[in-house]
């Protein structure tokens, strides 16, 4: 919207904003990119008469990365370090959407202790995003306490990501074909540790919110939106669902073995900001069930495929085996070819819909990725909530979304 | 018979000669249709009593340079009741990449049209607002192009740091 | 009026303008709330219960850039957000220090193309460089003691 130095002419604005701020009666406000309850980096341009919202005008891009032209200079396996930085807060759902897609399109299969593994971390990346979700929710309403908590208990889902992949956020622990390794020992006790724990910690946070009526004051009947219209408008994931549509692509179009675990995909009343909250408190629960369950079902064997043309040897082959050589050479140095052709593949990401746009071209690197990210339709539909809410309450209708910048921007 | 060669069938139907191209490809269904056709293709799809597709989940496009027809306008319908996701490409020419806009079928498009626009410059006729969305907006070119440049810097390593150094434009106080 | 006054006079302690100056500095700076990517996770993660920033006298983010002293610039900046970013570093006021979190905006890290600013040392100047994708809370922690201990050995010549 604006140049380099922030200057914009009469003419731009008329297309923007209405007839009465060009003359003065209602006033344009800046908010952002730097403004802490934008949640990162998102600009948007305020019409306001008085305190009430006329209109907005989201302005994003400050994050965009080139994510999607970099992957395209890559080899199919290290473009997969992209996408952990794409929604940052949901590191593992990114690389299973962007693996899916790629053993999609070279159809390999995947082992099915590596399916259940990947289930149960991304499900827990799952509650570690919600849990960002509920504190920085909490924050921008002036609640300090529920961060604090919430962030104790994200310590103990990213210790179990360090102790598989030796690292807290960018993981890259998936891989086309499986994972790079099998989980630890200490792995299955660690989540069950924090499986036990998890359900009292919710109820803490619930306590301190749910049945707040300074929470509610601020969050009922804020933002409202029914299903068809957020449909009309790609809104997806748990703000959809906080609309009352039981729509989950884990359950619809089930991935990675989603099928074989029984959960209830939790829905909303009215489809405002309180029900947006409430959904992903109890997709937390669920969480945990489907958690249990993969823990509990984990089959034995390989974690990774054995076709070689795709998947690297293991490094005990190295040493005896000629031909395990040649592959691991030639993977790494080339990579593996992608037949022509292109396929879609969506995942459910804790904000919503999450899809890889994948196109191979008979080459070592994709002619074309493109990411169908969640938080991009849900801030085209911000304006839409926000129409004639006090500002105070689009600060809650912002967060209730749940945006992450670097998943619009990519 | 499959459901998504139902969908082809009553395509085949009611659009006739407008229907270019089926591709199957890993259990995904893309049909190819020329610009003018997209609106009402769309429409169709959308207002279907069987199929309705009320998702417009993904809008993108692809960039085959020096081949032409240069750029394909990627849609990726779904449809809540089936469970189903349909495909559809138009293919675009390189010196007329004009499309006309969805924005009428689903309100959604708008910012993906606008994310097109940014990354490839295929431009949508009949869009409300088409800016630039992600790039600043005196920015030049279209970045997702095949041909233009990724960017890459200079890496530096110990024989030329010092060299390379000396040119990188530091920030004073 | 306690333990100084059994002991003796304990009102006067000799030391240089110049210590009293930096250790107060150091003691209450306060950072700018501005993050830009996934290092700013890990930068509210420091300031969260399990790390704790406050123990180093940085508890006070001030979201606006007229309150703080030190930038930390969490995340990748890219050149949509360079201008943003400058301006922002214009809107400090002095002294002021600048913390490049992570690789991103030290280097450029993973992102080597064209809507990517390779280092913000392009842009401001950068006092501490924390590596890692992202750094750890302790990383940053660490980065920021750093930083503290430059501020100790500034001298009063260069503050003219």
């Amino acid at each position: 919207m604006l140049g380099e130095h922030n200057e914009i002419t009469v003419d731009e604005l008329k297309g923007l904003v209405s007839d009465r701020a060009i003359e003065g009666e209602t006033m344009l406000l800046n908010m952002g990119p730097q403004h802490p309850s934008t949640h990162g980096v998102l600009r948007l341009l305020l019409e306001l008469d008085g305190e009430v919202v006329v209109s907005c005008v989201p302005d994003i891009g400050f994050l965009h990365t080139g994510i999607e032209k970099n992957m395209e200079a890559k080899s199919y396996e290290k473009a997969l370090v992209m996408t952990d930085r794409m929604d940052y807060l949901n590191n593992l759902g990114n690389n299973l959407c962007y693996c899916l897609a790629v053993e999609k399109l070279v159809d390999l299969d995947v082992p099915e202790r590596a399916q259940a593994i990947r289930v149960i971390l991304t499900e827990l990346q799952r509650i570690a995003s919600h849990l960002v979700f509920t504190a920085s929710h909490a924050l921008d309403l002036a609640a300090m306490s529920v961060f604090l908590y919430c962030f104790r208990e994200r310590e103990h889902i990213l210790d179990i990501f360090e102790l598989c992949s030796g690292a807290r956020m960018m993981t890259s622990y998936f891989r086309p074909g499986g994972l790079w390794r099998d989980v630890p020992d200490e792995f299955e006790p660690a989540v069950r540790d924090f499986l036990k724990m998890m359900p009292d910690r919710i109820d803490q946070y619930e306590a301190l919110l749910t049945n707040n009526p300074l929470y509610l004051d601020r969050v009922k009947n804020i933002g409202v939106i029914d299903s068809a219209e957020a449909l009309s408008w790609g809104l997806t994931g748990p703000s959809l669902r906080a609309t009352g549509l039981a729509w989950d692509l884990r359950k619809a179009n089930p991935y990675s073995g989603y099928e074989k675990y029984a959960f209830d995909v939790p829905v909303g009343e009215k489809g405002d900001t309180f029900d947006r909250y409430i959904v992903r408190i109890r997709e937390m629960r669920e969480s945990l069930k489907i958690i249990e369950q993969a823990l509990g079902s984990l089959p034995e064997g390989p974690v990774r495929s054995d076709n070689r043309k795709y998947v690297p040897p293991p490094r005990s082959e190295l040493g005896h085996s000629m031909e395990a050589v040649i592959h691991h050479f030639k993977l790494w140095t080339e990579g593996f070819p992608a037949p022509k052709g292109s396929v879609y593949n969506a995942v459910e990401s804790p904000r919503g819909e999450l899809g890889c746009y994948l196109e191979g071209n008979g080459s070592a690197k994709p002619l074309r990725v493109h990411f169908r990210t969640p938080s991009f339709a849900a801030l085209q539909v911000l304006p839409r909530l926000s129409e004639g809410h006090l500002i105070a309450d689009l600060v809650a209708i912002i967060s209730s979304l749940d945006p992450i910048l670097g998943d619009s921007d990519r | 018979m499959s459901l998504h060669a139902q969908i082809v069938e009553s395509l085949r139907e009611d659009f006739g000669e407008q229907i270019l191209e089926v591709v199957e490809f890993r259990g995904d269904t893309t049909v190819y249709v020329p610009p003018r056709a997209i609106v009402p293709v769309c429409t169709f799809l959308r207002d279907h009593k069987t199929y309705a597709f009320n998702l417009l989940a993904a809008l993108t496009a692809v960039d085959h340079w020096p081949e032409e027809p240069r750029f394909e306008v990627v849609y990726q319908l779904y449809s809540i009741s089936q469970k189903l996701f349909f495909g559809l490409k138009v293919p675009v020419h390189g010196d007329a990449a004009e499309v006309p806009t969805l924005e009428g079928v689903y309100p959604n498009a708008n910012w993906h049209e606008r994310e097109v626009f940014d990354m490839f410059g295929v431009k949508f006729n009949g869009h409300s607002d088409l800016r630039r969305i992600l790039m600043p907006q005196d920015w030049e070119g279209h970045p997702l192009r095949k041909d233009f440049p990724l960017g890459y810097e200079e890496i530096q390593f110990s024989f030329n740091f010092d060299e390379i150094d000396k040119r990188k434009p530091y920030a004073k106080e | 009026m306690g333990l100084e006054q059994k002991l003796g006079s304990f009102g006067v302690v000799t030391t240089s303008l110049e210590k009293v100056v930096n250790w107060s500095r150091t003691r209450a700076m306060w950072p700018m709330l501005f993050g830009l990517a996934c290092c700013a996770i890990e930068m509210m993660a420091a300031q969260s219960s399990d790390y704790d920033m406050s123990r180093f006298g940085m508890e006070l983010m001030r979201a606006s850039p007229r309150q703080s002293d030190l930038m930390i610039v969490a995340g990748r900046v890219s050149r949509k957000m360079a201008p943003v970013l400058r301006r922002l570093y214009d809107q400090m006021p002095d002294p002021k220090w600048v913390v490049a979190m992570g690789d991103c905006c030290s280097c450029g890290g993973v992102f080597n193309n064209y809507a990517i600013v390779p280092g913000v040392d392009e842009i401001v100047p950068v006092d501490v460089y924390v590596a890692g994708c992202p750094p750890r809370p302790e990383a940053l922690i660490h980065g920021i003691l750093t930083l503290h201990e430059k501020v100790r050995g500034e001298s009063m010549k260069d503050w003219a």
